[in-house]
């Protein structure tokens, strides 16, 4: 009985595939299954909170429920929760696919719940083909029959993902041939010392985390960001960028501490990535034009960021890695939700549609303001607090000269985020007519503004929670 | 911890008063609809704190240099932050000065400001707690925070209110500032990590290696270099003066350049003197360049906004100069100098603020032989003419000839090269004034359009009127500083003095602990400053 509610919030997470499955079968109203995503997932996020701090096993000890597990089921299903409530009516996606559209992201969101928990290389590598295949579904899913571009991003996600994710096999069989095990657990004591001793053990541990960096978006495996998230609608867009993120945080930390606290090459490599991730992606935000294409590179320079908190290796940086997951969720989905609001039909933004905002909807001008400064890591925003852990432990790790380019990188971050709420306030000529927000949609922008500021000033009870997670790493 | 700290024993938490009145002004100000209403409770908001901060004087003790008025609370212990905030001889004057400022900011927004009043006021008073708690934050994190706070809002403010331009004078700011303060982050944290603490004073009492006071020296400097801003990281101020509104430049010319030599004397000298030693001649030198550039091109300028800009960048020359003497007279002289620049240079962009709001132009040529027609305003540029060059009996005198005498005392050459770039002070100011007050008007016509009788043409000076109730009580209170500074400086010198000899002792300790030979050899004598000495035969006073 103890067993089942600590696997409750995967049972209820099903509950609402199967939901949303036999909804789909009639013709509900788009808020009739919105309201029950927002349901669902916030029992889900609740049962997930509610069991913090237990521990448990399931499938022959594949299925690994702990702390560090149920406080990214929180995360998760919250997240989700946000998407809902964010894109009311759907009207990115054509109207006769609303029905099954949230059923595929229940289930890509199901899938980031099993990664969470996964403990085992083949069970890990299912949960991530859930959480992708569902999404490629999802991705076409858009209401502008003239272009096709949604159909690209569908082919390029799942190209890339085979490509990335037939890495990662290639990866765990070399780690199965080296430990003769497929369990983190018993990987855990052998791998340290076959990192530091045996040649292979570096090409394989960064080919099996290429599937985690193809979800997080890390260099080299972020050419499909820009255009799956110019393709996708902006509600699915807003998924995409920010929930499979946080389902390969939780992987990368545990897969990384598999290797050992010791800096060794694989630290290198990894520390190499991350900067080079964040050039190229701060780089080329410089000259996007397009919201989601900007939004996407800069999506590539924070998965730098991140990595720089796991491999620091030490608690500060992976809980500051958690924190800066949570940070990132928000900020992102800050942005989406203006960006889907602010589109009539559904359709691309180019920053020059941000003009006039500040007079069309002070609230979503201050979203996005807000949204923007914390991604720049301006205090006093989660961005900031999540960047200065971050570098602090990097920094306390040893790795001073990576903190410096990370921190040049912050500085040239800023001039294309100053340039999103530079269009949205400052030009002056009204560029359309005041935009209308429903009551829910504006208690949204203000719970996106006060969780970004609150527990930017205040990180300690989430920080708190977030060390006991990291705690139960090896 | 307790021994830096004198804890607050007043009836309420000063600091955190005068920091959450303002905070809570502006978010209130958001509810106020009418801008009649928005003014006066913008204006009363500013008295309020101007009201709550008087007993930082009253009640300073200047026989300590521990830090007063402090407030302790713990933030988060995960890393060890705390809330602390007090302060000293060196930062009271420049809160006082901040919380002084800023109604007068306010008056002179009256009707310069014509839209958006809410977010202006809101903004305004967002800045000034922002900027107070730069000047008692006792941890560097804190000032950290507070230091990147003042960028948003004030990026806005030219950004919204600014002139034709203000789109590349606002990015232009931010981005100098930005980039600079980065650097000031990696200094802090490699410091939190080499000394596991973020409190300033006992950072400050941690010895570190040479290299690292070396790295930290430079991070830190050029955060401060770009605030103060120093040269050849000067280019960003003529522009955002230019473009931003009365209260903006005002902002900027008396509060938010203070910070950088703040800065310098709170950070770069205590926590890394034996660096800072080694740096001297270089500082020297770019603050000599400072002040010879900022007064040469002042010289050139037809717009009056960049005219005074300029001259900015060569009066905080003046004030990196005395911190970089490192002796008692120049840092005196540098915070002193500090108060009165923004004394001045405050009423002279006031000044500029309300000839714009008669003429709309900001040229020399268009404003000229204002005598006839604004004789009260000429009074007060005149006043604040003289006290900008340094006339005697005015405050810019006391403050820059404290740091003559400092240079004097210290590298005679040094002080002989500061001397053409007060004679050049002298020189722009009084070209311009000459200009603004008898010069022959050729610039009539470019306002005539200004005149509501339906005159045009030449008659369009006739109708200028002279000062207000408003604007003539802002520029007395101003004038009223200056001569007080200028005749009886004593009690603000009293109140630094302890801390002054306090940090300079700190930087001596600093030396021996590195095992350079003797302090006070080691302070006037580096091997380049024996250069510039042996260079110059002694001086015969």
């Amino acid at each position: 009985m103890e067993i089942v509610l600590l696997f409750l919030p995967e049972l209820i997470l099903i509950a609402l595939t199967l939901f949303c499955f036999f909804a789909s079968l009639g013709r509900p109203s788009a808020g009739l299954i919105q309201g029950a995503v927002i349901v669902f997932t916030a029992a889900a996020a609740i049962s997930a909170a509610a069991t913090f701090g237990q521990e448990g096993f399931l499938f022959f000890e594949a299925y690994k429920i702990d702390t560090l597990s149920q406080l990214f089921k929180v995360i998760i299903c919250l997240g989700l929760l946000l998407v809902a409530w964010s894109g009311p009516g759907l009207k990115g996606i054509e109207s006769n696919l609303r029905p099954e559209y949230y059923m595929f992201l229940a289930i890509s969101t199901f899938g980031l719940v099993l990664m969470s928990s996964s403990v085992e290389l083949l069970t890990i590598f299912l949960a991530l083909e859930i959480a992708s295949y569902a999404m490629v579904v999802a991705i076409p899913f858009r209401n502008e029959a003239a272009t096709r571009t949604q159909f690209e991003a569908a082919i390029k996600y799942i190209l890339f993902g085979a490509a990335a994710s037939g890495l990662t096999l290639f990866g765990m069989s070399y780690i199965f041939g080296l430990t003769g095990t497929t369990y983190l657990v018993e990987i855990a004591p052998l791998l340290p010392e076959l990192v530091a001793t045996q040649p292979l053990a570096i090409p394989a541990m960064v080919l099996l985390l290429c599937g985690f960096f193809y979800k997080l978006a890390l260099f080299p495996l972020h050419f499909w960001t820009p255009d799956v998230y110019e393709g996708a609608a902006n509600e699915t867009t807003g998924f995409l960028a920010t929930l499979p993120k946080v389902g390969a945080v939780i992987l990368l930390l545990r897969l990384v501490t598999l290797a050992g606290v010791d800096v060794t090459a694989l630290t290198w490599a990894l520390g190499i990535l991350a900067v080079v991730s964040m050039t190229v992606g701060n780089l080329a935000a410089l000259v996007q034009g397009d919201l989601k294409r900007l939004l996407a590179y800069s999506s590539v320079a924070h998965a730098g960021y991140l990595m720089l908190g796991i491999m620091a290796g030490n608690p500060l940086g992976m809980a500051g890695a958690i924190y800066y997951a949570l940070g990132y969720l928000l900020m992102n989905l800050a942005c989406f939700y203006v960006i889907y609001h602010l589109s009539p039909s559904g359709g691309n933004l180019s920053l020059d549609d941000l003009q006039g905002l500040y007079r069309r909807s002070p609230l979503l001008a201050m979203t996005l303001a807000v949204g923007a400064f914390s991604l720049a890591g301006i205090p006093p925003t989660i961005g900031f607090t999540g960047k200065f852990l971050i570098f602090t432990s990097a920094y306390q790790a040893g790795f001073a000269g990576l903190v410096i380019l990370a921190l040049i990188n912050a500085a040239i971050s800023i001039f294309f985020y100053l340039k999103v709420v530079r269009a949205a306030y400052l030009t002056s000529d009204d560029g359309g007519a005041a935009i209308r927000l429903g009551i829910g949609t504006r208690s949204l922008g203000v719970v996106f503004i006060a969780s970004i500021v609150l527990v930017g000033v205040l990180p300690q009870g989430f920080m708190a929670l977030a060390r006991q997670a990291v705690a139960v790493l090896p | 911890m307790e021994q830096y700290l004198i804890f607050n024993d007043l009836s309420y938490p000063i600091l955190s008063m005068i920091m959450l009145i303002p905070t809570a002004g502006a978010i209130l100000a958001l509810f106020l609809k009418s801008e009649t209403a928005l003014k006066w409770w913008g204006l009363a908001v500013t008295l309020a704190t101007m009201a709550a901060s008087l007993p930082l004087y009253t009640h300073f003790d200047s026989t300590t240099a521990r830090y007063q008025f402090v407030e302790l609370r713990s933030w988060f212990p995960d890393l060890g932050l705390d809330y602390v905030v007090g302060v000293d001889g060196i930062s009271v004057l420049l809160v006082l000065l901040t919380t002084f400022v800023m109604p007068l900011c306010v008056l002179c927004s009256w009707s310069y400001i014509k839209e958006r009043m809410r977010e202006f006021i809101f903004v305004l008073l967002f800045i000034e707690a922002a900027m107070i708690g730069v000047f008692i934050s006792l941890n560097t994190l804190l000032f950290f925070l507070f230091w990147e706070a003042m960028l948003i809002p004030m990026y806005l403010l030219i950004a919204v209110w600014g002139g034709p331009r203000k789109d590349y004078a606002s990015i232009k700011y931010f981005i100098y500032t930005f980039a600079g303060s980065i650097f000031f982050l990696a200094a802090i944290i490699a410091l939190y990590v080499q000394a596991g603490t973020f409190f300033l004073p006992a950072l400050m009492d941690h010895p570190y290696a040479f290299g690292f006071q070396v790295w930290i020296f430079l991070g830190c400097t050029i955060a401060f270099a770009v605030k103060v801003p120093m040269f050849p990281l000067h280019t960003w101020l003529p522009a955002a003066h230019v473009e931003a509104p009365t209260a903006g430049s005002v902002i900027l010319a008396s509060v938010m350049l203070k910070m950088g030599g703040y800065g310098f004397l709170r950070f770069c000298l205590p926590i890394a003197p034996a660096a800072a030693i080694e740096a001297v001649p270089w500082l020297l030198a770019l603050s000599l360049v400072s002040i010879i550039v900022g007064g040469y091109l002042a010289l050139g300028q037809s717009d009056i906004k960049k005219l005074i800009a300029y001259s900015s960048v060569g009066h905080m020359g003046f004030v990196t100069l005395g911190i970089f003497l490192l002796n008692s007279h120049g840092i005196k002289g540098a915070i002193l100098q500090m108060i009165n620049h923004g004394i001045t240079t405050g009423a002279l962009f006031i000044l500029i603020g309300i000839i714009y709001e008669r003429t709309h132009s900001r040229e020399i040529g268009v404003n000229s032989a204002l005598g006839t027609f604004m004789p009260l305003y000429v009074l007060f540029l005149g006043i604040f003419s003289l006290s900008s060059f340094g006339f005697p009996g005015t405050n810019s005198f006391v403050s820059e000839f404290l740091v003559l005498i400092a240079a004097f005392e210290k590298y005679p050459l040094v002080g002989a090269l500061a001397i053409p770039g007060a004679i050049l002070a002298a020189a722009y100011m009084l070209r311009l004034l000459q200009k603004m007050v008898w010069d022959k008007s050729d610039g009539h016509a470019h306002h005539g359009h200004d005149d509501e009788h339906g005159h045009h043409g030449e008659t369009g000076h006739r109708h200028l009127f002279d000062l207000n109730f408003r604007e003539g009580g802002t520029l007395v209170f101003l004038a009223v500083f200056v001569f007080w500074i200028g005749f009886y400086p004593a009690p603000l010198l009293d109140m630094m003095d302890v801390s002054v000899t306090h940090l300079i002792g700190q930087i001596e300790a600093g030396t021996i602990l590195e095992g350079t030979s003797h302090p006070i050899q080691a302070l006037s004598a580096t091997p380049e400053a024996a250069v510039i000495i042996d260079a110059q035969p002694a001086p015969q006073f």
